[in-house]
């Protein structure tokens, strides 16, 4: 991204600079996990070509929830109320199903007040990407443990949390999701790679990227700390993502690498690392959570995906164009139709 | 028993109800009292139809409890050659099958009705004032049913039959109904059942002489008319408003209303070539997500909606303050029940008046159509979907349980004749031209933006929408000019709604010194009660019958011309009337008097007379 004044702005495929695809200026804290995870986003849909109008981003009450102001000034935002923008993404997806949908949440939004609609999000595989900004803190009203505190881990005031952490991406392999992934805002490489083969898939993607609030919980005995994640960061395998358009022969070695095809041509490539993973087995990826839960580590990559699970606006039948452009012919049924209902109720 | 001669003919034209001895025409009401489960609504609907058929007009309430099987459940027709079809507090025939109940309906009936009974239960000797026929239905039903388990359900159209000859109610239009009832494809059924109204017609022929003095005799004015629910009707105007996205969670009484438009959707509204649907439903997890997903899909363009009733009302709250404030589109139908907290879930209220008008938090106001009957459920919600989307704002319907799940006599619903209204939305080539626009501008002067829909392909045409303080240009703001600038233009908004909302409907009656307004279902309680006035007590009153808020400038013009007015409520609180506090001024609020009704059932013209005149006596 580094460039002298002389030369012009680099751009991508689809002949745009970075301006379109940033946002207004963060007023998060310095330091904050989730302004390192806008950027990535802001990377990704440039590098993707992605035309920003073709973006609808989404979000609930939070820290993290403002941040879809601070990307992407060129498509459409919603901030709307506190853990239910999965119910406000699943009717713009209604209306249009064209729509590319980016939620950005937290962990008191997506684990607290809007589990219940987080769950049926998943349930439905509602083809969007869901981006959980994981601190285990309420930040916006000032450091209240959220229902992602690790059992033990303690706040500022050194209060200890009492109870078992909800693991979202737990939830998303068990209740549908069709792409779950792990990490961490300050792992540059993986993060980047993971956002973009979350845009590519069809179908939901849900992200829980660990994002140390720099405020309220980066310190000893936090167990989402910058500290805590260096040192328990436990990565499945090296992500790289070849988007449909790049020029390039895909060459890897079997057994060392996996090789997987995405919805609109993209490749991932998941390379190995201590051992072999398959994210297309559900019932491993389960285990391989619990199992480093129990060790306290925290394992990052892409844990699940499933590529030709059928999506919520597949289930539904829609027709090509969005319901919201039908013009006034192909949703008002003929006078005829009319009178043949009035006609059985007489 | 004591009137156990024949009646006298009498001429049809008689009027009002007769001393014993007389006959009664075309002006009473059936109530039949089963145990919920027995399957006694379809027998109950035949009867209603045939009725209606025969040219009568007619209506039927159907008083259930919140249970699937086993409680008392009672079937109300109401047969009034005037079109009167308010609920009739006076039952003049009881059918009397639930054993749990007989006791306390007989003792409940006013001297002279009539009571067809189940043999066993021996009703006669609680009282000796009424019209007795006893009927040992299990053993009339076996020689028609052969199949033992189908019996419970069969024996229904028993009474059927029976009424059919006490009443003299045409049996070819019994025959008539019960096969519309069934349709083509359950013939079979259809015939077991005829039998068996056969089978009653017999029985009363050679056993039970007539005594009481009602008759059904035809009529003509049914012709052209439907037979429909308001939960029927108004799914139907959803799907000719063009309705793209429905969300909704079940709660009676207004689940029957997404499961009609579900039908309906289904025939009329996929691709003829693709087979694909111009539309959406989605039963969500609850109504936050129903009411979410319907502002995510008018944020998006959709003609998007929600139904639910009270207590869906009161988790929606907060978004409904998000869309009011950050002007999204979406159209939520009331379809009120008994409250508060899960009340009387299967009774009728107008309970959510007050509530709606202004629901959520800060300063909120919101329009609220008032449907009165199948006609206005279907014209209105046409309407809630083109005033959602020229206003930029959420717009209720608030209909009740009665409207809603009951059937009602309908003219034709007549095909919507203006286009679809979709209000101020620029698409790329107007931004080009323009180049760009600010979202919470008032550019035409009358309080509304302009907005784009996400996915329009232009540079220019994204904004951002948030439920915090914002701009004209929708930038995030805390500054109190932007703030009161903002909310002043969304009040200004309103008024410029007021002028798109249905007109009142109203009768002034010559030399009236008092007036009564209701709204919904209280018209019909409320014109019956106006003639009750007149002819009873000589007191001539006029009506206005809401059919929207904000209120018409007409109502405040109507209270000037009367003395007193008596505003009628389906709640305790007199929410209507408290709506009305807010809006008129103060000569207007002096002159209003309350009547009110909360008993869950639907109101009734003497309940409303009876509180008139005792007010008017004490001046």
């Amino acid at each position: 991204m580094s460039s002298t004044p002389a030369t012009p702005p680099k751009v991508n495929r689809i002949g745009l600079d970075l301006a379109p695809y940033r946002g207004s200026k963060t007023t998060l804290c310095a330091g904050c996990g989730h302004n390192a995870i806008t950027e990535r986003l802001i990377e990704a849909y440039w590098e993707l070509g992605i035309e920003p109008w073709s973006v609808a981003k989404l979000s609930g009450i939070g820290c993290s929830s403002k941040t879809p102001a601070y990307f992407l000034n060129q498509a459409h935002g919603f901030n709307g109320v506190h853990g239910r923008a999965p119910t406000t993404a699943t009717g713009a997806l209604l209306a249009n199903h064209r729509l590319r949908a980016v939620v950005v949440s937290g962990d008191g939004d997506t684990a607290s007040i809007g589990i219940g609609h987080f769950v049926h999000m998943l349930r439905r595989n509602v083809p969007l990407v869901y981006i959980v900004e994981n601190n285990g803190v309420y930040g916006l009203t000032k450091g209240q443990f959220s229902a992602t505190a690790d059992l033990g881990a303690k706040l500022k005031s050194g209060a200890v949390n009492p109870l078992h952490p909800i693991d979202v991406c737990l939830l998303g392999i068990e209740l549908g999701a069709s792409f779950v992934a792990r990490s961490f805002s300050g792992d540059k490489r993986q993060l980047s790679a993971i956002l973009k083969a979350a845009i590519a898939h069809n179908g939901l993607a849900v992200i829980d990227v660990i994002s140390p609030c720099v405020t309220f919980n980066d310190h000893e005995g936090s167990t989402k700390s910058y500290a805590y994640m260096k040192d328990h960061d436990e990565p499945l395998h090296e992500v790289d993502f070849i988007p449909f358009f790049a020029d390039i022969e895909v060459d890897y070695e079997e057994g060392e690498s996996r090789m997987v095809e995405l919805h609109d041509g993209s490749k991932l490539l998941l390379h190995k690392l201590e051992r072999d993973y398959d994210p297309s087995n559900r019932i491993h990826a389960l285990e391989v959570l619990h199992e480093a839960a129990r060790r306290g580590e925290v394992l990052t990559g892409i844990i699940y995906l499933e590529t030709n699970r059928p999506t919520f606006t597949e289930i539904l039948g829609l027709c090509d164009e969005p319901l919201a452009l039908l013009p006034q012919e192909r949703v008002r049924p003929p006078r005829e139709a009319l009178e043949q209902i009035n006609e059985e109720f007489r | 028993m004591q009137a156990s001669h024949q009646p006298p003919p009498m001429p049809a034209e008689q009027p009002q109800r007769l001393p014993r001895g007389g006959r009664i025409v075309n002006d009473f009401s059936i109530q039949v009292a089963t145990v919920n489960g027995s399957g006694s609504q379809t027998a109950n609907l035949v009867l209603m139809r045939s009725i209606f058929q025969m040219g009568v007009p007619v209506s039927g309430k159907n008083l259930f409890p919140s249970n699937i099987q086993g409680l008392p459940t009672w079937f109300t027709i109401r047969a009034n050659r005037d079109g009167y079809i308010a609920r009739k507090k006076e039952i003049d025939f009881l059918v009397a099958m639930n054993p749990e109940s007989a006791r306390e309906d007989v003792l409940a009936l006013p001297p002279g009705a009539a009571v067809l009974y189940d043999e066993p239960l021996q009703l006669t000797g609680l009282r000796s004032d009424l019209h007795y026929y006893a009927a040992p239905f299990d053993r009339l039903v076996a020689p028609v049913c052969p199949e033992a388990k189908l019996r419970k359900l069969v024996r229904n159209m028993i009474y059927v039959g029976i009424l059919a000859e006490l009443l003299g109610i045409d049996p070819e239009q019994i025959r008539k109904a019960l096969y519309k009832q069934f349709g083509e494809r359950k013939k079979k059924a259809a015939d077991l059942n005829w039998g068996a109204v056969q089978a009653g017609i017999d029985y009363a022929r050679s056993n039970l002489p007539k005594t009481d003095p009602y008759f059904i005799e035809p009529m003509d004015r049914t012709a052209g008319k439907l037979v429909i629910e308001g939960n029927t009707a108004a799914a139907l105007g959803c799907m000719f408003a063009g309705m793209t996205v429905c969300t909704w969670y079940p709660i009676t009484p207004s689940s029957s209303l997404a499961e009609a438009l579900m039908a309906f959707m289904e025939r009329f509204r996929r691709d003829p070539e693709t087979g694909k649907a111009t539309y959406a439903i989605v039963q969500a997890e609850d109504e936050l997500a129903s009411i979410g997903m319907a502002v995510g899909a008018g944020w998006a363009g959709a003609r998007a909606m929600t139904c639910t009733s009270g207590p869906g009302i009161s988790l929606m709250s907060e978004f409904v303050g998000l869309a009011y404030f950050a002007e999204i589109p979406v159209v939520i139908i009331d379809v009120q029940r008994v409250g508060p907290s899960t009340g009387l879930p299967t009774r009728t209220m107008q309970g959510d008046t007050l509530k709606n008008a202004v629901l959520s938090h800060g300063d909120t106001r919101h329009p609220i159509l008032f449907p009165s009957c199948p006609e206005e459920c279907f014209t209105m919600a046409i309407d809630a979907f083109d005033l959602a989307e020229q206003f930029q704002t959420p717009v209720f319907i608030n209909m009740d349980l009665d409207l809603g799940m009951n059937l009602w006599m309908s003219d034709p619903l007549p095909y919507p004749d203006k286009p679809m209204q979709r209000g101020k939305v620029l698409t790329a080539e107007d931004l080009e031209r323009l180049g760009g626009f600010a979202r919470y501008r008032d550019v035409d002067g009358d309080g509304v933006g302009w907005r784009t829909l996400p996915g329009t392909p232009h540079p220019k045409a994204a904004y951002f929408t948030r439920g915090t303080g914002h701009t004209e240009q929708a930038t995030y703001s805390e500054k109190p000019e932007d703030w009161i600038r903002n909310i002043d233009r969304i009040a200004r908004k309103f008024e410029t709604l007021r002028k798109h909302l249905p007109p009142p409907a109203q009768f002034l009656a010559a030399g009236a010194r008092i007036g009564l307004v209701g709204a919904g279902t209280s018209r019909y309680a409320m014109e019956e009660s106006r003639d009750q006035l007149s002819r009873e007590a000589g007191i001539e009153a006029s009506w206005m019958r809401l059919t929207a808020y904000p209120f018409p400038p007409e109502l405040e013009a109507f209270i000037e011309q009367h003395e007193r007015v008596y505003v009628i409520d389906q709640n305790r609180d007199a929410q209507l009337l408290g709506l009305m506090r807010l809006d008129l001024p103060a000569h207007c609020i002096a002159k209003l008097r309350s009547v009110r009704y909360y008993g869950g059932l639907p109101l009734d013209a003497r309940t409303v007379t009876e509180q008139i005149l005792a007010q008017e006596v004490q001046g």
